[in-house]
């Protein structure tokens, strides 16, 4: 344990007790006791008149940042189609290397991948392209010895994927290999201007509480991100930047695991994450075939229906449905939320939408704290006045 | 096949609240639980026992009390179960804890596959699977909802993606990550609680399972934790008030005001 009280310094003065955010410290005889549970995040330390708390530095390697430039982003494709995504990473990772004054790097993999340009159109002063048969699927394997070759030869300062599917499973095992640091599912990257150091920012313990991470000595840094909550910036019209084709390093590298098959779930027309407006149930709907309502309000103004957890707990509809924490991150222009009373894991997944509205019986749910436009009222009174208004015009 | 379940005791937080006054987490009340998504870990693990015969050891790494949650296993399934404590593995972050489950799982030795849920609800990183794969040098299956065939050395999944399944073949021994549609837990029989009882934990430190201590806890991790916040959020949005008409009346003003309908 790096952290302790100085129990002859710790007078019980218990100004200590509030001041930790994880209410882990608590005063026996007269002495703080801190109990398992510690992020060592200093804000006890910060209170403590006495300097009875020690939090004793351990020595780091020195950063061997020196050789380790540019920041890269992989660029995530599926059926030789860039995700959305990648443009979103792009705009953030040029702010970044603009700061940091060095070149933005895009990686690929995949076959026969259209509109490959777009990746300098958002960005990317240099595209890592390696275009081979046996990477159109996610190979995991072979996407994870690819990246790792890359990124030795290369030494980028930072790297940052998405949070999707592909990038939380494989994204670590790059991490691991090189034995570096990685911080997943941030909803916010920045650098430190005293120490050029990337600022990972996340949500933790179900996005109660938000923890800025950073990875101290180890290079790359690496973090997964969030898709939707980067805002994609306008391409440039007049993109400067080149496309390196490299040879797939067939010979290096063997596939244990194989994809034999990719199946699509979804049965809607409109797909959750690319709808512009989304009506989505929660608890409040009381059961299965109340969500009839729901898609009657959702065919009505051209939406896409989502849940919070509990339906799809309930059985009520498909996990494909489902928008939060474990669910699917959405950034629509329009979300109807009925009967979400707005727990946090499901703010995670929803709250950078445009527009939000909320429907609900209890004036004090948490959905209203992120709505725009709130209505207290029962969803099955509201709903169905809203269909008919919407049919009469 | 021997089966290695690996289980993480976190603070039952998912109805958790904060403290106005303090703005800290309210604690009174929260007990600790096994991760909820390693249930079905341990459920997957078992049934496969059930049906390929062989062993499922439950190994956790933390505090002495994780102790209460490994019986908890057994009372479930689990034949055996390994808690790693020890003082210098506190403060890992996923790099400094994979490499302790790996070095615990290369003692084990005879595994052939290892399985941990997807996630932790109160880290959240889903780390932990993926690294520990790459730790102990075997393949590697995130978010598996159905195992289709363990044969030959084989094993193939199916498992979700965010816009649809995979079917996913790979060779043993493999790590695999679950999500929560591949199994209902079942709850303790009888039979397992009086066996968990009796039950001798066995708990391993740095020094039994081989851990360089540069390699754990704190002194192994990459990354710190250097500033933690609570999210803001105050109402800024506005109520619409009136009966349920004049309120969906003046919501979809206001919706096609904005162009939103």
């Amino acid at each position: 344990m790096a952290i302790h009280i100085d129990l002859e310094k710790c007078t019980g003065c218990a100004n200590c007790v509030p001041s930790c955010p994880f209410g882990i410290i608590e005063v026996i005889d007269e002495k703080a006791r801190i109990n398992e549970g510690c992020t060592l995040c200093g804000a006890c330390q910060a209170v403590c008149a006495y300097e009875a708390i020690i939090i004793e530095a351990i020595p780091e390697p020195v950063a061997s940042t020196d050789n380790h430039r540019g920041i890269w982003v992989f660029a995530e494709q599926r059926d030789g189609k860039l995700k959305s995504v990648d443009y979103e990473l792009l705009s953030k990772g040029k702010e970044l290397a603009d700061i940091l004054k060095t070149e933005l790097c895009a990686i690929c993999f995949g076959h026969n991948i259209s509109e490959i340009e777009q990746l300098i159109a958002y960005g990317a002063d240099k595209v890592y392209l390696i275009d081979d048969p046996a990477l159109a699927n996610h190979q995991e394997d072979l996407y994870t010895g690819e990246l790792v070759r890359l990124i030795q030869q290369h030494k980028p300062e930072a790297v940052i994927a998405g949070a999707t599917s592909l990038g939380r499973s494989f994204i670590p095992r790059v991490a691991a290999i090189l034995k570096t640091g990685l911080t997943a599912d941030c909803t916010d990257l920045a650098i430190d201007n005293e120490t050029q150091r990337l600022l990972q920012t996340r949500p933790t313990f179900g996005g109660n509480i938000m923890a800025t991470i950073i990875c101290q000595a180890r290079r790359p840094q690496m973090s997964t991100v969030r898709p939707r909550v980067f805002k994609k910036k306008l391409a440039d019209p007049k993109p400067n930047g080149q496309i390196i084709k490299v040879d797939f390093d067939r010979e290096h590298i063997t596939s244990r695991t194989k994809l034999l098959n990719f199946v699509d779930d979804l049965t809607e027309t409109v797909k959750l994450e690319d709808a512009d407006v989304i009506v989505s149930g929660g608890r409040g709907l009381g059961k299965a075939e109340n969500f009839q309502l729901l898609q009657e309000l959702a065919t009505a103004i051209g939406a896409a229906l989502g849940s919070s957890r509990a339906p799809v707990d309930d059985g009520w509809i498909p996990y494909s449905h489902q928008v939060g924490q474990t669910g699917k991150t959405v950034c629509p222009k329009l979300y109807i939320a009925c009967g979400i009373s707005g727990a946090v894991q499901h703010l995670a997944g929803m709250q950078t939408s445009d527009c939000i509205v909320a429907i609900n019986t209890d004036p004090d749910a948490p959905i209203f704290e992120v709505a725009t436009y709130g209505i207290v009222g029962d969803l099955f009174k509201v709903v169905p006045m809203l269909i008919e208004k919407l049919k009469v015009d | 096949m021997n089966i290695i379940v690996c289980l993480k005791q976190v603070p039952g937080t998912t109805k958790v609240s904060i403290d106005p006054q303090t703005n800290t987490l309210v604690r009174q009340g929260i007990k600790n639980i096994v991760n909820p998504f390693d249930t079905y870990a341990l459920e997957e693990g078992v049934r496969i026992k059930e049906k390929h015969g062989g062993k499922v050891t439950a190994i956790s790494m933390g505090p002495p009390q994780a102790e209460e949650m490994l019986r908890e296993a057994i009372s479930t399934g689990a034949d055996e179960a390994i808690l790693l404590s020890d003082r210098s593995f506190a403060g890992a972050d996923t790099l400094a804890t994979s490499y302790t489950l790996a070095r615990a799982i290369n003692k084990i030795k005879e595994d052939n596959l290892v399985i941990c849920g997807r996630q932790t609800i109160d880290g959240d990183t889903g780390q932990v699977g993926p690294e520990l794969a790459e730790m102990l040098g075997i393949p590697f299956i995130a978010y598996v909802s159905r195992i289709e065939e363990i044969n030959n050395g084989r094993i193939r999944v199916q498992r979700l993606v965010e816009d649809g399944h995979e079917i996913i073949e790979s060779t043993l021994p493999a790590v695999i990550t679950v999500v929560k549609e591949i199994n209902t837990p079942r709850l303790p029989s009888l039979r397992g609680m009086s066996k968990a009882k009796s039950a001798v934990i066995t708990t391993w430190t740095a020094q039994e399972i081989g851990a360089d201590k540069e390699m754990v806890g704190l002194s192994g991790s990459a990354t710190r934790v250097i500033k933690i916040f609570f999210p803001q959020r105050v109402r800024h949005g506005e109520m619409l008030q009136g009966s349920p008409e004049s309120q969906a009346a003046s919501l979809i003003d206001k919706l096609r005001q904005a162009k939103l309908i």
